[in-house]
Parts: C-alpha cells; structure tokens; sequence
C-alpha cells in the first residue's frame, strides 16, 4: 500500500494542544493542515470537563471545558484546516508516513511534518498495585468523568476517592451534586497533588475530608466494591500496621496521576524522558526525530489546558516553517534539572537563542525560592527569579533572555 | 431470568470450564442431545481463565497417574485441535532452570518421570544452550521440553464450546444447579433458568464438582481450594520472553513453583503463588505475595525488577489434597458412581488438566459410548472460524475490511487496537455471554495499559447500542453491576 495523499502539517490529536497547534500551523503559513481525532468530535477530554476555570490565560476569562473547546473549534473551522474526527492514527514511521483508520476508509498519509497532541492517559490501580478483588466499581477518575458527564450514568452510591489530582477533586464535587455520598479523599502524599484552589472549592467547600499521608491498601467486595481499606504511611511511603481502617462504599475513584501516551511516539522511534513521559525537545518543540513535533499532555502533564494550548500554538509553527524548509543552524546545548527541580523543558536548545522560556516543575513544595539558570562550564547566570512558595502540583516558567551559549541547568533554592 | 424451560438430554454437562466444553465438543460428534450449564455469565469464569496458559509436556506428575496418562495424551492432541478450531497458540519450548548445580539430579528426576511417562524428547541442556534458547534466563542447567507450548486459555475453551455449538449442543449461562432429583437413573437439574433432564450428567463444575455432586446424593469427594496470584507486565516493558522458564518445583510447593510464562501477544506473565484460602469464590490478590512473585521470578531473569506490571490476577485450583499435607499428590477423578449409574464426576481436574482437557473428553465419550449406542454424525464439523483480530492484518486486509464495512474502521481499543467490528462480534457470541469481562477475553478490549480507561465508556455505548441496558451492564455477572441508573432524563 502506498501513501497516495500528503500534507504539509498533520497534527495528532484534536485537544487542546492539538487544535492549537493546527491554528499555529496556519498562522505560519502551511498550506495543507490535517488534524485527526479519535472521537467523533473534536475538543478531547476537554469536552467532559463541565466544569469552569478554563481560559484564564488564553482569554482572561473563567469559562467551561467545552466552552474553551468550542472557542478554539470555531478558530479551526474558519481556516482551511481539513478536519477528520472518529480516526485514528495507528501508526507513524520516522519519515512521517502514517496509518490513519476511520469509518471512511483506511490509509497511509505523508507529512511534511507531524505534530504530536495525543495527550495522556491515566495511571491504572494495577500501576500502583492495589491488592484486594477484582470487582466492579473502581473507576479511574477520567473514565469516571466521562460516564458521569457524557454518558449521564449513575457509577456509584458511595465512593472513596485514591490521589488527589484535580480529575479526582474535581469528580468529588460532581458526585456530590448527583447525589453520591463522598467519603473522602485519600492522598499518599504531604501535599495535595491537584491545584490549590480545586482542594478548596471541591473538597473544603462541601466538607469532603482530605486524608494526607493515607492510601488504600485493599478492594474487598466479590462482585462490586463493599470497602476499601485505608490505612496511614510512613516517610518511606509503605503502609503503617495497625493504623488501617475499613471505609464501606461500593465506588473506589482513583486520580493517581497521568501519563503521557507516547505509544505513537515510540513508534516513530521519539526519544522519551524518564522525568516527563514525554519527549525530549528542543525550543521548537522538535523532537528527536526530524519533523515530528510534540505539545501538551503529550509532552508533559499540564495542570491548565491554556498552558497545553500555549504550547500547541507554538509546535504547530514550528512544524510549519519545518514543512516549508526551514532548519536551524548551530549545535544544540542540553538544560538539566538541578537541586529541588523535577525537570525543566524544553531540554536542547539551538545554541546562540535568544529568549527561550523554560517551563519547570519542582519536586517538593517550596518557600522563599530563588530559581536559578546557570551556565554549566562558567557558571554565568542566564536568569534569576523569585517566588514567594512553589508546589510540586503547578508548572512554573522562567524566561531567559540572553543567546544560550553553553549546557544549563535550572535549580530551586530556599 | 422469568422466562424458563424444561426439557430433556441425553446428555449434560455441568460446568463451563475447559473441561467441560472439551468434553461437550467430544460429544457433540455424536447423535446426541446435549447441553451444557453453566453457572457464570460467561464461560471459563473459574479455573480456566486463572492460569499461566501453559500447554505442558507431561513430566511434572507421577508416570502411571491418569494425570500422566491424560496430559501426555492430551499433548498429542492439543495442538491439532487448537489449529481446527483456530485458537492461537505457540509451541515454545520450556525450560525448568536449576540455579545451583545441586538441584541437577532433580531435573533428572523429572526427565526419568517423563521418559516413563512417554514425554517426547526431554534434554537435560547446559547453561550455554539455556542462553541460547533463552538469552534471559539464568541457570546452571535445565531441563528442556521442546513440545511444550502456551495458549489462550479462555479463548480455547470458548472455542470448543462454539464449536460443539455449531454442532447442535446447546449451552446455557447463569445456570448454576441448585437442586438435583434423581428418580429410576433421570436426573432432574433445578436451575433458575428451568429444569432439564438426562440419564447422563458429566459433573465438570470444577472448584465446586463436590457441592454438586452432594446434590445428587454423591458424598465422597472433598475439593480444596488453594489460590494462586499471578502478575502480568505491559508487552512494551523491553523484554521478549520466548518461552516458558520454570524453577526447579520446589518440594514444599503444592504448584509448580513461581514461573515466567510470555503470552502470545508479548506480555510476560509472574506466578502463581499457592495457598489454601477458605473461600473457593476468593481470587483475591495480596500485598504479600505480589512482592513475593516479584522477588522469585527475578531469580530466573534478573531484567524482571526493572519493569512495571499491567494487572494482576489470581486463579483458584480445585486440589484434592488437604492442606494438612497428609499425601502429597491428587490424581483426577474420571469415574462413573457405582451408587448413581449414569453420573459421571470429574474431579479435581486442576495442572494440568488444560493440555489434559481433550484427552479427558474421549475417556468421558468412551465412558458414556460403553452404555449407551452413540453413533458418529456424517455432519459433524471439526473447524471453527479463526476470529479476524484487526491488530494482526496488514495494510491491503485492513483497508479491504474497512471497505466492506464501516465497523472496522472504528478503533474501539487504543491500547490493542481493537474495532467495533471486533466488539460487535464478541458480544453476539452464540451464548449470550454480554459482559465486560466477555467482550474483553474475547477481543483484548481492556486488556492493554490504560486497563480499560478509555475503552470502558465506548464499550459501554456499544452494549446499549445493542439493546442491554445500562442498569443490566456488569463486569462479569451476578451482582457485578457497573451502574445504578441514569442520572438525569
């Protein structure tokens, strides 16, 4: 079989980053702009998320998933951008030819350059190896989300919520309005993991109690949940004989966290980073295969879907000036993650850019910082910045205006 | 459940497990009348869906034992039937591993055992041809099974039952025998679904064939239940497992110790402990033992503590052993009770009664052609249609299927990339089997990393799209319900 059409840009994924990144790609010029999406509309989980808060930085304004999803759909629809929803891309190769099947047929389509928005999927209780059965009623929190706001399904009666990521905050507050009884919410960690403000308004505001440092530590019930129990950890995060306790529901939520899904990726051969999930890129959101660019989800976990968009804008041109030729000159110098950071991207950078912004993300929640961009080889201070506190939960930024000339590395210091 | 029936067989067969389709296909060669009950709301729900999936040789039990007998015959059966009825399978190969060079005369042990068992080509290799035959594995010497192979456990024992199906059995889910009336050699079957009569029943109820043989007033078997927990790695962790790598059996194991077995799609599969449990329904799994299986397997390839696991799963074996200890081996049951002619148990039917399941079935043929006069069918059809799995097909295949019908353009799956075609054709399964667990052991649906996370709610538009109701959807049956109700309009 061979691939008979061609395009400048294909873009993956029809989320937040993925529609972003389509837009982007048009501003920057590219003729022929596919974007492909695996549901049967456009919008990604953004279209599950009834919830407000959405928009604050790409339209200064609080307004709902699929609100922020229609703003950006519209933008899309206007330009000459050829729209497949229900198709997925099965496969790429490193020269950018993928296999797309949808209802309308199965083929192969040349890119000039891809973009990567598939987004991510979530953490399993088999990632985190819950003991207990194997009943029905343990939900993961997105899964959950879905059948509760699209498919108007009642999942639960009682339900007891594993991680607080913002999914499962958010999906406590929803239960709650639809009459589940939540009773609580059990975090392994010190701290929250989902943003402040969702603790606040989904958990305080409706007397949801948030147990830090507890988990489950085994499903019981044969055909549907009966109870978990829960019990206190240790500094080492293993569960402390003697301090379990039986919470009776018939409904686990689990918001354990998020994973990039880079299957597709790693087909096209795409180097990962152990600490994002995602691909290593450059300041053109270039990864490690010439012509195939990633964003959002995807690339890391975000915790505001402006940011994923943001990001979207910006790979798509990229991959617009790539389709039409464009190739930087220099060598590339590498940014590490120093004291107190989980990671900082992108991770190469063109050396003699000027003007890069660095997103990060710090290990543990901090006071007082001063974040630091030093050179490796002169020690050269590229850039300095304050915060008041830093948690683990949000993705900062950190701007450097001057030429990068040498290997960075970013550090956080109380 | 209003709707039930009464109706009489010639033969049935209680129990849905491996055993008991193997056993309904063997018979459904013949004129028959034949039905088969199951109590699960799908077939292989108990023994047979909670195991490594092994094809064994036949040198892990007692030369002379019918567990030898069958197995080794069964052996010799097993691939050809698998080819017939088109379920996927693998001759690997097997290796039982002796770390030290003392445990070298217990691999000689179990060669003596299978050369008087009749096990073709057993070798006793050195840790050269254990790297050459599995460059992971580690040992000072093995015992190599060349004829030894893995399957599709769930997926073979539906296929038999599809296949004694097209044959003319009938087979009826959530159907568990509450109540047995035996009266001048009928036997009457109370089930929710209707009362059905034979002169021949074949007890294969598995973990629970003494329960139902008490009802037909047989008390003389005991079934222990001893769980075995096992763990499964994504089949993108980075390692290919080629074959079955199997410990030196441990004395004091009432398995065959904890092994490393790949799957045919490429997972490696970490079990099973083995401990007695109370409950014969209890296939939970335990913080202890999961670090315990990890622990064992690294021994046998170190590369196992670097990976991550996509599930856990535990099967339960119906031992005939008492966990007291007093003996130390069980043999199948396949006998006809002197006090109920015409009553045929299978008992105890645990290891390896998989690769011993169609060697089992003729003996029950044998059993059964010796009272009554069965004759062959002209008609009888062997083969069954190989399921087309999209996953596997190349380029001009998928895009020809797709041409013909829009469903397999609808990637349902994305994990194992599985379609709607192949959805939609799982759940109009001749038997009605419509849970999740049905549509996954059949398509792999929920079977990939995310576990189900993105293919749950589609699944869960597809089987309303064909008319089951929300309120009516469960994981696998009975009271494993996933929703109570719609929430609004």
């Amino acid at each position: 079989m061979e691939a008979n059409e061609t395009h400048d840009v294909v873009v993956i994924g029809g989320g937040p980053a993925g529609l972003a990144a389509a837009l982007g790609a048009r501003r920057a010029g590219a003729g022929k702009v596919l974007l492909v999406e695996r549901d049967r509309t456009l919008g990604g989980i953004l279209n599950q998320c009834v919830h407000d808060g959405f928009g604050l930085f790409l339209y200064n304004e609080a307004i709902s998933g699929p609100e922020y999803a229609e703003r950006l759909i519209d933008d899309v629809v206007r330009e000459p951008i050829k729209v497949e929803t229900g198709a997925m891309v099965l496969d790429i190769t490193p020269d950018r030819v993928l296999r797309i099947n949808s209802r309308s047929g199965y083929r192969l389509v040349r890119a000039g350059a891809v973009v990567l928005a598939m987004g991510c999927r979530e953490r399993t209780r088999e990632m985190i190896e819950i003991p207990g059965t194997r009943s029905a009623g343990v939900f993961t929190a997105g899964s959950a989300q879905n059948l509760v706001n699209l498919q108007n399904l009642r999942i639960g009666n009682e339900a007891v919520i594993l991680g607080s990521g913002d999914i499962g905050l958010i999906m406590a507050r929803r239960l709650v309005f639809e009459g589940v009884a939540v009773k609580g919410v059990f975090e392994i960690l010190s701290w929250a993991s989902g943003l402040e403000r969702n603790v606040r308004q989904c958990l305080m505001d409706f007397g949801i109690p948030l147990e830090l440092r507890s988990t489950v530590v085994e499903i019981r019930g044969r055909d549907r949940v009966e109870s978990v129990v829960v019990a206190k950890v240790d500094d080492k995060l293993m569960p402390i004989p003697g301090s379990e306790s039986v919470i009776p529901c018939d409904t686990l939520l689990l918001s354990v966290g998020l994973i990039p899904e880079n299957e597709l990726s790693k087909r096209a051969g795409v180097a990962l980073s152990p600490f994002t999930g995602g691909a290593v890129v450059d300041e053109r959101f270039m990864t490690s295969v010439s012509g195939v660019f990633s964003c959002g989800n995807v690339l890391h976990i975000h915790d505001v879907a402006d940011w994923a968009s943001f990001e979207g804008f910006a790979a798509g041109e990229s991959a617009a000036r790539y389709a039409a030729g464009e190739r930087p000159a220099g060598a590339t110098v590498r940014i590490t993650a120093g004291p107190n950071v989980k990671y900082a991207l992108p991770q190469l950078v063109t050396a003699g850019t000027a003007g890069v912004e660095w997103n990060f993300r710090v290990g543990r929640p901090l006071r007082n910082v001063q974040v630091v961009v030093k050179g490796k080889a002169t020690e050269k201070v590229y850039a300095r910045k304050k915060f008041g506190r830093l948690l683990p939960t949000e993705l900062q930024k950190i701007k450097v205006r001057p030429a990068v000339e040498e290997d960075l590395e970013v550090s956080c210091h109380e | 459940m209003g709707e039930t029936k009464n109706a009489d067989y010639d033969v049935i067969v209680i129990g849905g497990g491996v055993v008991g389709c193997a056993v309904l296909r063997e018979l459904s060669r013949y004129s028959l009348k034949l039905l088969l009950l199951e109590r699960e709301a799908d077939l292989a729900e108990g023994i047979s869906k909670g195991n490594s999936g092994v094809i064994h040789a036949g040198f892990n039990v007692p030369a002379g034992s019918l567990k030898a007998k069958t197995n080794v015959a069964g052996l010799g059966m097993i691939y050809g039937l698998a080819d017939e009825l088109g379920v996927p399978h693998r001759k690997t190969g097997k290796l039982v591993v002796a770390l030290a060079d003392e445990d070298r005369r217990r691999l000689e042990e179990l060669k003596a055992e299978g050369d008087k068992s009749g096990v073709p080509d057993l070798e006793i290799v050195d840790e050269a041809a254990i790297r050459r035959l599995e460059p992971l594995a580690r040992g000072r010497w093995a015992l190599y099974s060349p004829h030894t192979g893995i399957i599709s456990p769930y997926e073979f024992t539906v296929a038999l039952a599809e296949c004694a199906g097209q044959n003319g059995a009938e087979v009826l889910l959530e159907a568990p025998v509450e109540a047995i009336v035996c009266r001048d050699g009928l036997f009457q079957l109370l089930t929710p679904k209707g009362t059905f009569a034979a002169r021949r029943v074949v007890n294969s109820a598995g973990l629970f064939s003494d329960d139902v043989a008490r009802l037909a007033g047989i008390d003389n078997y005991r079934v222990f239940p001893y769980r075995g927990e096992y763990l499964i790695t994504d089949k993108d962790c980075g390692l290919r497992l080629d074959l079955p790598v199997y410990p030196v059996p441990p004395r004091d194991d009432p398995g065959l110790g904890i092994h490393i077995t790949p799957t045919l799609e490429g997972n490696i599969i970490l079990g099973p402990s083995a401990e007695p449990v109370d409950d014969k329904r209890d296939a939970a799994s335990t913080r202890k033992v999961m670090a315990h299986l990890k622990a064992e397997a690294v021994r046998l390839m170190p590369e196992l503590s670097r990976v991550s696991f996509i599930h856990s799963y535990a099967g339960i074996r119906p031992k005939l052993v008492d966990p007291s200890g007093k003996d130390k081996f069980g043999d199948f049951i396949v006998e006809e009770s002197a006090f109920r002619p015409g009553w045929i148990s299978l008992v105890g039917i645990e290891s390896p009664g998989l690769t011993a399941a169609p060697a089992i079935a003729e003996l029950v043929a044998g059993m059964i052609g010796v009272k009554m006069d069965i004759r062959p069918k002209p008609e009888f059809k062997p083969e069954r249609p190989r399921r087309t799995r999209f996953a596997h097909l190349g380029d001009d295949e998928r895009a020809g299927r797709v041409a013909g019908a829009a469903d397999w353009g609808e990637m349902v799956c994305r994990c194992e990339h599985v379609t709607r075609a192949e959805v939609v054709a799982a759940l109009r399964n001749p038997f009605g089997a419509r849970t999740m667990d049905a549509v996954k052991r059949r398509t792999r649906c929920g079977m990939g990393r995310c576990q189900g996370g993105f293919c749950t709610p589609r699944i869960v538009e597809i089987l309303q799209d064909e008319e089951l109701p929300a309120d009516r959807i469960t994981k696998r049956g009975g009271g494993s319900r996933l929703f109570y109700g719609r929430l609004k309009g």
